[in-house]
């Protein structure tokens, strides 16, 4: 099990996993202090905590592989170097759109660290079992939102659909194959980007439907593509740099 | 227009209907007022914690969670709508006030240790 291909391989895989967590974290912490009420600022802020503390997990596991540590992984690499997909580096945009993606993205992910409960790699196993609970919360609380405010007034529901045809075709970025993915389909490791679409869609489609939301077509599945590989949209150079402002301003400063 | 205030909380104020005019809130109008209740271990009593505001109770239930069970352990959570809470009068406070000379309605009145340590020595030397 340690040839170079079958580490790399897990790696990049680890990578990309880490590298969503972190960037949505991000973007969904930015909602923290103007959310649309005091409780739901909370639960969101708190959900974007949830998603950097995974990303920590998945570095923290690159680094016992012999990667740099958890700060200098996330904090310190170039944009090329990130291999998150392009949903997640969209700005926040209205409530509606933020909430759209979450409820997207977090049933990739809830189905994703379910298929990886079983990988053959233990460490990504184990970590997969911690992160379920926190997942299944934030599919709920995405749920919550999408029912209640289908079942709202019509520029509530105008607005949820009009999200839901926006982001809706770019959602399929989560799901761009790692390039090394047919080895960790052959290790065990993972079932493979395709098997976990065709469970997404099965999935949000039964709930969209019972709220009223009309799912826009399936797209050419290249749309959004290039994020594993390096290539970005044009928001994350500015979240990056945002995000390294107080790093960079006093570089090696003691916390 | 009179500048009564550069604070925007007081300027407010002006905005308000005048004294005579009754604002009539109708049932459910705003959001619902739900008290949360809190279990920290399965078996164990569910403790009153506070209140949220929410349009629905699965609502409710996602802001309880955010506020009363973000930190140390939970094992579940009740709302209950506040208006379903039937509640005695603060009026009618006295009726818990009793008198103290009714000391054989409390269990500090009966002398019981002795009659137990007796019969608990007769059963040792049985």
């Amino acid at each position: 099990m340690s040839n170079p291909e079958y580490t790399n391989a897990v790696k990049e895989f680890l990578y990309k996993m880490a590298d969503d967590q972190l960037i949505i974290g991000h973007r969904n912490s930015e909602w923290t202090g103007i959310g649309p009420i005091l409780e739901e600022d909370i639960a969101f802020g708190s959900i974007a905590q949830d998603k950097v503390g995974h990303a920590y997990n998945i570095y923290q596991l690159l680094h016992e592989m012999g990667e740099a540590d958890p700060d200098t992984i996330a904090f310190q690499r170039d944009e090329k170097d990130f291999k998150c997909c392009h949903l997640v580096e969209l700005p926040i945009g209205e409530y509606d759109f933020s909430l759209v993606r979450h409820f997207l993205f977090d049933h990739a992910e809830l189905l994703r660290f379910e298929m990886l409960s079983n990988s053959s790699f233990e460490p990504l196993a184990n970590l997969a079992k911690k992160f379920k609970g926190e997942i299944k919360y934030h599919v709920f609380h995405a749920n919550t939102w999408i029912k209640q405010l289908m079942n709202g007034t019509e520029e509530s529901k105008a607005r949820i659909q009009s999200s839901f045809n926006s982001v809706f075709p770019i959602a399929f970025s989560i799901f761009e194959k790692s390039p090394l993915e047919d080895v960790l389909i052959s290790e065990g490791v993972f079932e493979g980007e395709e098997i976990l679409t065709n469970k997404w869609l099965e999935t949000i489609r039964t709930i969209v439907n019972s709220c009223g939301v009309k799912l826009p077509d399936v797209p050419d599945k290249s749309i959004g593509y290039g994020g594993r590989k390096g290539y970005h949209t044009e928001y994350l150079n500015p979240l990056l740099l945002e995000m390294t402002e107080v790093l960079r301003s006093e570089p090696g400063a003691e916390w | 227009m009179k500048i009564i205030s550069l604070d925007p909380r007081i300027a407010r104020l002006s905005d308000l209907p005048e004294e005579s005019e009754t604002v009539i809130v109708e049932h459910e109008e705003g959001w619902i007022t739900f008290e949360v209740f809190h279990q920290k271990k399965k078996g164990t009593r569910h403790t009153h914690v506070g209140i949220v505001h929410a349009p629905n109770a699965e609502m409710a239930i996602v802001f309880a969670k955010e506020s009363f069970a973000r930190r140390g352990p939970t094992t579940n959570l009740w709302v209950v709508k506040s208006e379903d809470v039937v509640a005695t009068d603060y009026d009618d406070s006295d009726i818990f006030d009793t008198t103290p000379d009714k000391q054989y309605r409390e269990a500090g009145f009966y002398k019981t240790r002795n009659k137990i340590d007796l019969l608990k020595d007769s059963e040792a030397h049985e």
